[in-house]
């Protein structure tokens, strides 16, 4: 009796949250002329398919952007966590305790808080409005968390390994390469996920920061959206597809995630 | 091979003294154990040989060489970790090999060394599996190997043994003790259990916060204990240690209190007589005590009376525990005397086997090796 009440719990939040999913799915599908807050939980007969092909094309550049930008500053910060937390893990050094604290404190700074000098600062080393400048900004606003998640990650790893490395020959950057790197598979899925999603989502340094030629799709969706007579069915299209990687990547590396998350033992 | 020399070394840890003045000059291909309770400095200074941790003073030789700044992958040392620490990526060929490829041995070279330490270990077909896949003896194999192949000057155990089972770990002992001879390297052995100590060490360290209470071979530790803490850890069960009064009448020389009143033989009594009227720590082992009518020490001034509260028989002996007027002794005495709790029961100690400590200072008092030898 108790299960059953609890997965009807479950049920009904699901629900609950899927339900805007659901109309975005419906609006997506809907001719414009057809939407109108009477029918809005209407199916629509026939689907009409083009607002897709439509917003794909306008998406098609920025899409890109998105990719090239999600993927190098992804990858960039979770090479710059890995060393991190290799060095905050296990080569300690006078003050190194206080140095993750610090870092660790770029996370609760609001992100709008630091817009302007950001948005000042890009412009005055030449970065601002190209795509590299981005992902550099990126990159940097992710230390914290992926420095987090990579620190605690090879704090599980035993120091007798890097010991051991250490007397069979090998340096700082050998063990890294031989030892730690190759331990690393769980965190490296975790801190992609996290950060692919992060950059790919995020609207407010990607409007402020680029020039149209180098927008990221979430400036685009935004565009699509605005204008005097908004034709509903094309952003919800867009939001469609606009989410469709996140999405993808969650499923296929999804289980890696918890379990990274949760786990991340790798005693010998 | 080579020697392993420490000079007047010392570890701070900020305010704390890990290591007090080690000094230390091994044999070639000598085996020496550290032994020691936890937090004894006993790892840390095997940590200052391999170079993984800092000498705070003084010097450190491995061979002729002065290694302090030396980093461990230069000193030509390998390392046995307590908890193996293997690669857990790499299977077992992989993990022996890491150390030569690093060094960039010719490939053949190194399959002929790795395929040997397998051959020594017994573990040439664990050669494809993963650290995972094995055993708590297996892994320790391994860890063996990956020292052996490297042929080190020196071998660094830390604890290897204690993450095996009882069992195991007698079988591992032995083995460890062979393929040491066998191989010839001068070996420096961490451990707690003073059992592995004994049986494995040519010489033995015998260390308590940080400061080393006596090197010497395993019978001279067990025979002539420096102090009162050697004493009573080197051997088992323990030493007895109870407070006794120092009477002197003449060349007679007695140790007295309650329950017993025991005459010191010749040298004991010599080196006892400037405590005349003081008291002093009576030390006896348990073997060094026998049941009266069920041993064969003679029954001079040597009885000690009192009341048997546990007997534990382990079939070829029987240990008791023996209230003698408030502190218990425990004896191991002849696995068939009838003895139950309650009973009143008479000791006989062996009186040439006796110790005396200096209450102060708890060292040995009087047998130097030398005297003893002299009157034996």
């Amino acid at each position: 009796m108790g299960r059953v009440l609890l997965y009807a719990f479950l049920l009904l939040m699901a629900g609950f949250f899927l339900l805007p999913v659901y109309l975005v799915i419906l609006t997506a599908l809907k001719e414009p002329a057809k939407i109108t807050l009477e029918t809005v939980w209407q199916w629509p007969h026939p689907p009409y398919w083009e607002s897709f092909r439509t917003a794909w094309e306008a998406f098609r550049p920025k899409f890109q952007n998105s990719v090239v930008l999600a993927t190098s500053a992804t990858l960039l910060s979770a090479l710059v966590g890995s060393l991190n937390g290799y060095v905050l893990a296990k080569w300690p050094f006078r003050g190194s305790g206080l140095l993750f604290a610090l870092i660790l404190f770029g996370m609760f700074i609001p992100y709008q808080s630091i817009l302007i000098p950001l948005f000042q600062f890009m412009k005055s080393i030449g970065l601002y409005g190209n795509l590299f400048g981005l992902v550099l900004v990126h990159v940097i606003y992710g230390i914290p968390i992926v420095t987090l998640i990579f620190r605690n990650y090879y704090s599980e790893i035993p120091d007798e390994l890097v010991e051991a490395a250490r007397i069979d020959g090998a340096g700082f950057f050998g063990i890294f390469r031989h030892v730690i790197l190759p331990l690393s598979v769980p965190a490296f899925v975790v801190v992609a996920i996290w950060q692919f999603t992060q950059i790919w989502n995020e609207f407010l340094f990607a409007v402020t920061l680029t020039r149209p030629e180098s927008q990221p799709i979430t400036v685009a969706l935004a565009q699509l959206a605005g204008g005097e007579a908004v034709k509903w069915n094309l952003p919800m299209a867009g939001a469609i597809l606009a989410a469709l990687p996140t999405l993808l990547v969650y499923i296929f590396l999804g289980r890696y995630f918890l379990r990274g998350l949760l786990a991340g033992s790798v005693k010998g | 091979m080579a020697k392993v020399k420490l000079e007047h070394v010392w570890k701070r840890f900020g305010k704390v003294v890990a290591v007090k003045d080690f000094n230390l000059e091994t044999e070639d291909g000598e085996f020496v154990v550290f032994v020691g309770p936890s937090g004894c400095g006993k790892t840390t200074t095997l940590r200052m040989i391999a170079g993984l941790e800092e000498v705070s003073e003084g010097k450190i030789f491995i061979g002729d060489r002065l290694v302090n700044d030396v980093p461990p992958k230069d000193r030509d040392i390998a390392m046995v970790f307590q908890n193996y620490a293997l690669y857990p990526h790499m299977n077992v060929y992989e993990n022996m090999a890491f150390g030569l490829r690093l060094r960039r041995y010719p490939k053949d070279e190194i399959d002929r060394r790795v395929k040997e330490a397998a051959r020594i270990l017994k573990i040439e077909h664990l050669l494809n599996r993963k650290p995972r896949e094995l055993s708590g003896g297996q892994r320790q194999r391994v860890a063996m190997g990956r020292a052996i192949v490297r042929e080190p000057k020196v071998f660094l155990m830390d604890e290897p043994l204690s993450n095996l089972d009882a069992k195991l770990r007698v079988e591992m002992r032995a083995e460890i003790a062979k393929l040491q001879r066998r191989l010839g390297v001068t070996t420096i052995y961490v451990t707690h259990d003073q059992v592995e100590a004994m049986t494995l060490g040519h010489r033995i360290v015998v260390m308590k916060d940080g400061e080393v209470q006596q090197v010497d071979t395993p019978l001279n530790l067990y025979d002539f204990p420096a102090n009162r803490f050697v004493a009573g850890f080197i051997g088992s069960p323990s030493m007895n240690f109870v407070r006794a009064g120092v009477e002197v009448q003449g060349e007679r020389v007695y140790l007295v209190a309650p329950g017993f009143r025991i005459r010191a033989n010749a040298v004991l009594g010599n080196a006892l007589k400037p405590y005349a009227g003081k008291e002093v720590w009576l030390g006896v082992r348990p073997e060094h005590l026998g049941l009266k009518g069920y041993t064969g020490i003679p029954e001079e001034e040597n009885v000690l009376r009192g009341e048997v509260e546990v007997a534990e028989p382990l079939g070829a002996e029987t240990e008791i525990h023996v209230n003698v007027n408030g502190t218990v002794l425990v004896a191991k005495v002849d696995g068939h005397a009838p003895v139950k709790p309650g009973d009143k029961v008479e000791l006989l100690a062996d009186t040439s086997r006796l110790h005396a400590f200096d209450l102060e200072t708890e060292r040995t008092i009087g047998h130097s090796q030398e005297k003893v030898a002299a009157v034996r």
